[in-house]
């Protein structure tokens, strides 16, 4: 027989005895180890998730603060390139003021350079071409040049236009104190007496004068009254002598003035 | 030339007796338990896993899916069960590569054994997932008249899977044993080899056949319970 019923019991009972130990010590273990892993990677799966999810959260926030810091960026920028160039511009108008203030002030200064050097040379040149016209006429014709001068200056006013006359008599006249005559030397009682005859004759009236000395009329003598002047000196020639020497030191911007005439009335 | 491993008795009592089946299920039995316990003693349950745990969770995830697919969405409930047939049907199978084995599987008392706890378990089973009336109900649908023929099926598929596998196991072992005595090299490895197949093969139809029996005594009225209401489409 083929079956023996004994060993189909027996093995009936093996085999439910081996369903329970695999239970126990297959099944249960592999199955709780499996369940373990998934709920661990779950777990894993869940928290790289939420990281995820922060994460993007993060740079979410991170770019919208990038574009918040870009656009005040750019208009900082803006803002400073307009004060930049407001600033540049506010400098270079303020450079040109000083630049133009230095260079008036330069040209101011070499102008007053030029002016003062200008009448230092004609000083200088007043003081040698009377000292030389000086030594000359004195060489010459033994005649000193205050002779010469006083004898000019009463030609001149004898030869005065009549217009001239009219108005410097007018103010010797009406003058109520002594009229000024004013030279550059202590005249001789000679050349006072002349002058005094030459105006007495000229304006036909006992004129009284007083005579006054001042060194800056270089070698010359005037005639003032009430406003009304009459003059002749060196320093006519010397004025048209200076206008040369500036023509000569700069180019003229404008035409020169005319020559001064060695006499001028007024 | 025994036809099964039962004719060899080592000691006898009376009723009780002890032959080469029963001891060598025995062996089999100490081998599957001492190798389950050696691999499961230290578990990784995080990180790297260890070859062992790695093939034996294939295997039981393995089973685990295969009894879902055959309709038991509760694979765990039956796991024990059906996949301890399973692992000792291969595991007889594949020690037939040990010269002088011969598999449990190979005897009919065996595998009528292990028809018969398919032919109990079937209606345990049933009885625990819809009571006992509703299990008995089962055996008169559609009408009663089908009761005996249900009786009658339930035996047969009982028979058929003792039988069935008996005669794989049983074939395999005669075969190679007679091939040993015409041609006794090569052809009896490469026979072997077949062996290891169908055993395996065996092992899986036998499992497979038993959750069919089981899902059909626990799932049917159910299925019918759950269709009538879900109307609407599935995806």
């Amino acid at each position: 027989m083929l079956i023996d019923w004994f060993t189909v019991i027996a093995q009936m009972l093996n085999f439910l005895i081996l369903v329970w130990l695999l239970k126990r010590f297959l099944y249960q273990p592999i199955l709780e180890a499996i369940d373990a892993r998934e709920k661990g990677i779950a777990s894993k799966l869940a928290d790289a998730e939420a990281k995820e999810a922060d994460a993007q959260k993060q740079q979410h926030d991170f770019e919208a603060k990038n574009k918040i810091f870009d656009e005040q960026r750019a208009a900082l920028m803006t803002k400073a390139d307009g004060d930049a160039k407001a600033e540049h511009d506010r400098l270079v108008d303020d450079a040109h003021k000083q630049a133009d203030g230095i260079r008036a002030s330069e040209a101011s200064a070499l102008k007053s350079d030029q002016a003062h050097q200008a009448v230092a040379i004609r000083r200088m040149a007043q003081d040698q071409v009377f000292a030389m016209t000086k030594k000359t006429l004195s060489d010459l014709a033994t005649v000193t040049l205050e002779e010469r001068i006083g004898e000019v200056f009463t030609r001149r006013l004898r030869l005065m236009n009549p217009k001239d006359k009219d108005e410097m008599g007018t103010a010797l006249k009406t003058s109520p104190e002594a009229s000024l005559v004013r030279s550059a030397f202590n005249l001789p009682d000679e050349q006072k007496a002349a002058i005094q005859n030459a105006l007495n004759e000229t304006f036909s009236a006992a004129i009284r004068v007083r005579y006054e000395t001042d060194a800056s009329a270089i070698s010359g003598i005037e005639l003032v009254a009430q406003g009304q002047k009459l003059s002749w000196s060196i320093s006519s020639y010397l004025d048209s002598f200076d206008r040369s020497l500036a023509e000569l030191v700069a180019p003229p911007t404008k035409p020169g003035p005319a020559p001064v005439s060695v006499a001028e009335a007024k | 030339m025994n036809l099964t491993s039962d004719q060899l008795i080592f000691w006898q009592h009376g009723f009780f007796k002890l032959n080469e089946t029963i001891v060598t299920t025995w062996a089999m039995m100490l081998l599957m338990v001492v190798g389950a316990i050696l691999i499961t003693r230290r578990l990784a349950t995080e990180g790297k896993i260890s070859r062992w745990q790695g093939a034996l969770e294939i295997i039981i995830t393995t089973l685990e899916s295969q009894i879902k697919e055959v309709g038991l969405p509760q694979a765990r409930k039956y796991l024990a069960f059906l996949g301890t047939l399973f692992v000792f049907v291969a595991t007889c199978a594949l020690c037939i590569i040990i010269p002088g084995y011969k598999p449990p599987t190979g005897s009919l008392s065996t595998t009528a054994a292990l028809a018969l706890c398919v032919f109990i378990a079937v209606p345990l089973f049933g009885i625990r997932e819809q009571g006992l009336r509703g299990y008995l109900k089962s055996y008169t649908q559609p009408t009663i008249i089908m009761l005996p023929f249900n009786i009658i099926s339930e035996l047969s598929r009982t028979l058929a899977l003792a039988v069935r596998l008996f005669g794989n196991m049983m074939s395999g072992v005669m075969i190679v044993g007679i091939l040993l005595t015409i041609t006794p090299f090569i052809f009896p490895i490469v026979m072997t080899a077949l062996g290891l197949l169908t055993g395996m093969v065996q092992a899986y139809i036998f499992t497979i056949l038993a959750g069919v029996y089981i899902a059909a005594a626990t799932l049917v009225p159910k299925r019918q319970s759950v269709v009538v209401p879900a109307s609407k489409p599935t995806s």
